[in-house]
């Protein structure tokens, strides 16, 4: 047991070959994510049992085309393979290959093959092949390449059990049998390299001449010696790559020639293919159909969502209400409810809008619509600095910047990915529209226009349109100021039309959730625990005089126990931290019409701007446990400016603490994933600096000039 | 001896086929290749964006989509 408990199986393939089904099939809900070290990549990993008593660890390692890596995601899968002391390098590999597109796929497989790693070939898609009228003869493919050949089916586990036991007896082939040789003209890099570093396989050392500049595991000194003996030897990195590419497909085809048969000509498949292709991608069509399906998408993460929300909403209430009544009062009591499951509460409410909105970008993406909305939108994006497939990213804000920034992963061009990385907080997410929902209430009237539009919704419409006006004129700004020498690609697969597999949606929606509860849910929590402290404790002993004051004052006025309680609230707040801190920025945001108060939820938002109506609710002293939006917003109508003597919530300031939240960064959740994807800290704090400084001028333009009527 | 014009993948219009001859930028070309666009591979043109850019080509019986910058680089005999 011991041994086959840490036997390694990898899952290697190009991207769309079926390798996620075929993980998901093997692991089921048995699976690990995280990050390979060091990298963003997100790592599966989950246990199989092979055949009764044996277990292995099954790794999905992420997509590629070959062993040249062009993007981060096939930097792993290479970093992986070259360090035999890797925790992940694999005792066995599984190639995934899709067999109605056999030859690209086994371009691969040759390359890995020649690293002579132990291997078993599972080829997927069999029936979509010979729906095409393509035949492959297994047996003799098995003999031709000389490892195990399986034929599975990703979506109904056909074969799999076959695969497994394939997987205790995979074939390995002799080092020395490989490709490359007659394009290598008696070069002699590889053997200079075997000596130098003492490895066996020749194509491991081919492939350390070709990129030892990408090897995590090399040090410099190692670094310098392969550059050296490639300087040496005028080892022709680029030309040698493509002759080898060549040389391999040219035995790939011989090899299918025999392999292959071709029972009739054409398909109706193909057919089908290009007619909806020729919709969806035609020029008014094709964007009709995408603003259409956006406009579904936004239906359904806002509408569909909100009833769960309020569930999730009064299970939290209920269950902080019930500690409150069970537990004895007092510090422990209140930092357990008003502080952990209040700031629970934040977190778990988001669930319901990003388990819908993946579940959509899950079977876009899974039916292969969502390349032809990057193939349509490219040319618009690029015009900003953005890519095709920015629009992803761009999408999934709209519920949450974390997961949308994690997804801006697959553009490959380090310039278009920053942009769209630095613009996507700017697209208002699901975690403003508490904040947009009270402000607008306040201060726009609940009337129709034209009897249909609701007045209110028309704002809310506009401050998503601010947004995302915001965002593609800072990625304007960014292309211009920012240069790069790296060349753009938008070479990709457009995958095939396909019935999502609702798994594979399932298990999305799963892995999405899990990230942002853990991911988002551990900042939110701790912020909400340090809010807590900063506004239950002050300097001296100004809290418990702004008691005795409260008291004091609700006794002449003859206050009910209620009134008493929350006039306390409202003194001792005064008197905290976080009120001082309140009063400290007070100066700076009075230009913008803010006050103490706002500056207290100004503070606490750049923690989570949903933290917003908690705090209003604290500092307009309702008691913590009742966060009805509509007691808010009868207190925050009646508060009263001390200056004017006219209501404090203006127009004009309403519409000014609105325009900030739209553009200002608060969120450490953001700050964070940012930091992780861009591995610096300019990033994030460009960011930070740039949101924040334009919604402090857009929110005093804003106030100053509506201020003026 | 009269220099032929340069036939580049990006002046393909839809349904037109062609043969894969050459590569002008030896960097790309090796994506290229990877993916499966050879020289001497037969590809046809699939679908051009509603904006005249990027395009997709078949090429091996699946669709491949590049920019017209990226298609430039690639020659072709039309068939």
């Amino acid at each position: 047991m011991q041994d086959s408990l840490t036997h390694k199986v990898a899952l290697i393939g190009n991207p769309n070959s079926g390798k996620s089904s075929l993980f998901n099939i093997l692991t089921g809900l048995n699976q690990k994510i995280g990050n390979f070290p060091g990298v963003t990549v997100d790592k599966k990993s989950g246990q199989c049992i092979l055949v009764s008593q044996v277990n292995a660890e099954i790794i999905d390692l992420p997509g590629t085309y070959s062993l040249y890596p062009k993007s981060e995601d096939e930097r792993v899968v290479f970093d992986i393979l070259m360090n035999e002391k890797d925790k992940h390098h694999p005792d066995t590999i599984v190639v995934v290959a899709d067999a109605s597109n056999l030859s690209r796929n086994l371009l691969l497989f040759t390359q890995l093959q020649d690293l002579g790693l132990p291997m078993v070939l599972a080829l997927t898609m069999i029936d979509v092949t010979e729906k095409r009228g393509l035949q492959i003869d297994i047996e003799l493919l098995k003999k031709l390449l000389g490892v195990p050949v399986i034929p599975i089916n990703a979506r109904t586990g056909a074969g799999v059990d076959k695969l497994k036991a394939a997987m205790m007896s995979p074939l390995s082939r002799k080092s020395g049998e490989g490709f490359y040789r007659s394009v290598m003209f008696g070069c002699s890099v590889v053997e200079n390299i075997k000596f130098k570093f003492g490895i066996i396989n020749d194509y491991k050392a081919l492939l350390i001449a070709h990129r030892y500049n990408v090897i995590s595991h090399f040090t410099e000194a190692e670094k310098l010696a392969v550059k050296q003996i490639c300087e040496k030897d005028d080892f022709q990195s680029l030309s040698f790559q493509a002759k080898e590419t060549v040389a391999r497909y040219e035995f790939i085809n011989k090899l299918l020639a025999q392999v292959i048969t071709r029972t009739k000509v054409d398909s109706v498949k193909d057919r089908l293919s290009s007619k909806i292709d020729a919709v969806l991608t035609h020029k008014i069509w094709g964007y009709a159909i995408f603003f259409a399906t956006l406009f579904i998408l936004f239906q359904a993460v806002f509408a569909w969502a909100s009833l769960p929300m309020e569930w999730i909403d009064m299970g939290v209430s209920a269950l902080n209400g019930f500690f409150k009544d069970v537990l004895p009062a007092g510090p422990a009591t209140s930092l357990f409810t008003d502080g952990l499951i209040a700031g629970l509460g934040g977190v778990l409410i988001f669930i319901p809008q990003i388990a819908i909105l993946f579940a959509f970008i899950s079977v876009l993406e899974e039916s292969g619509y969502m390349a032809r909305v990057m193939f349509i939108m490219d040319k618009l994006m690029r015009k900003f600095g953005l890519n095709g497939k920015s629009v992803v990213p761009l999408v999934s804000s709209v519920a949450c910047a974390v997961p949308a920034i994690m997804s801006a992963r697959s553009i490959d061009n380090v310039k278009e990915r920053l942009i769209t990385i630095f613009v996507t907080p700017l697209i208002s997410c699901s975690a403003r529209i508490p904040v947009f929902t009270v402000l607008i209430a306040l201060v726009v009237p609940q009337d129709y226009v034209w009897g249909i539009f609701n007045l209110q919704g028309l704002a809310l419409m506009g401050l998503y349109a601010i947004g995302f006006i915001g965002a593609i004129v800072t990625a304007k700004i960014m292309q211009i100021f920012l240069k790069t020498e790296e060349k753009s690609y938008f070479i990709m697969e457009m995958p095939d039309y396909k019935t999502p597999r609702w798994k594979n949606v399932g298990l999305t929606i799963i892995e999405k959730v899990r990230t942002f509860v853990f991911e988002a849910g551990k900042v939110i929590i701790a912020i909400s625990i340090i809010l807590w402290a900063l506004a239950s404790y002050g300097p001296g002993n100004g809290i418990e005089q702004a008691k005795i004051k409260a008291e004091t004052q609700a006794k002449i006025n003859g206050f009910d126990q209620a009134q008493t309680d929350n006039l306390i609230a409202s003194y001792k707040l005064e008197e905290s931290y976080a009120g001082k801190f309140g009063k400290f920025i007070e100066p700076s945001i009075k230009p913008l019409g803010f006050d103490w108060k706002i500056g207290i939820a100004l503070i606490t938002s750049f923690a989570a701007r949903e933290v917003f109506i908690g705090t209003m609710s604290t500092i307009y002293s309702i008691g913590s446990d009742n966060d009805d939006e509509n007691t808010i917003i009868e207190r925050m109508k009646a508060e009263v400016n001390p200056e004017t003597g006219k209501p404090m919530y203006s127009f004009a300031l309403a519409f000014s603490l609105i325009i900030f939240y739209v553009f200002a960064m608060q969120c450490m959740s953001t700050i964070a994933v940012v930091y992780r994807e861009t591995k610096s800290w300019f990033w994030p704090t460009a960011q930070f600096v740039y949101m924040t400084g334009l919604a402090y001028l857009s929110s005093f333009l804003v106030f100053q000039l509506l201020g003026l009527k | 001896m009269s220099v032929l014009p340069k036939n580049t993948l990006a002046t393909l219009k839809i349904g037109q086929k062609a043969l894969v001859t050459g590569f002008t930028d030896e960097a790309l070309s090796l994506k290229l290749l990877e993916m499966g666009c050879l020289p001497g591979a037969e590809i046809e043109m699939h679908a051009i964006a509603p904006l005249g850019d990027p395009l997709c080509i078949s090429v091996y019986g699946y669709k491949l989509s590049m920019r017209i910058s990226e298609a430039n680089t690639v020659l072709i005999k039309i068939i």
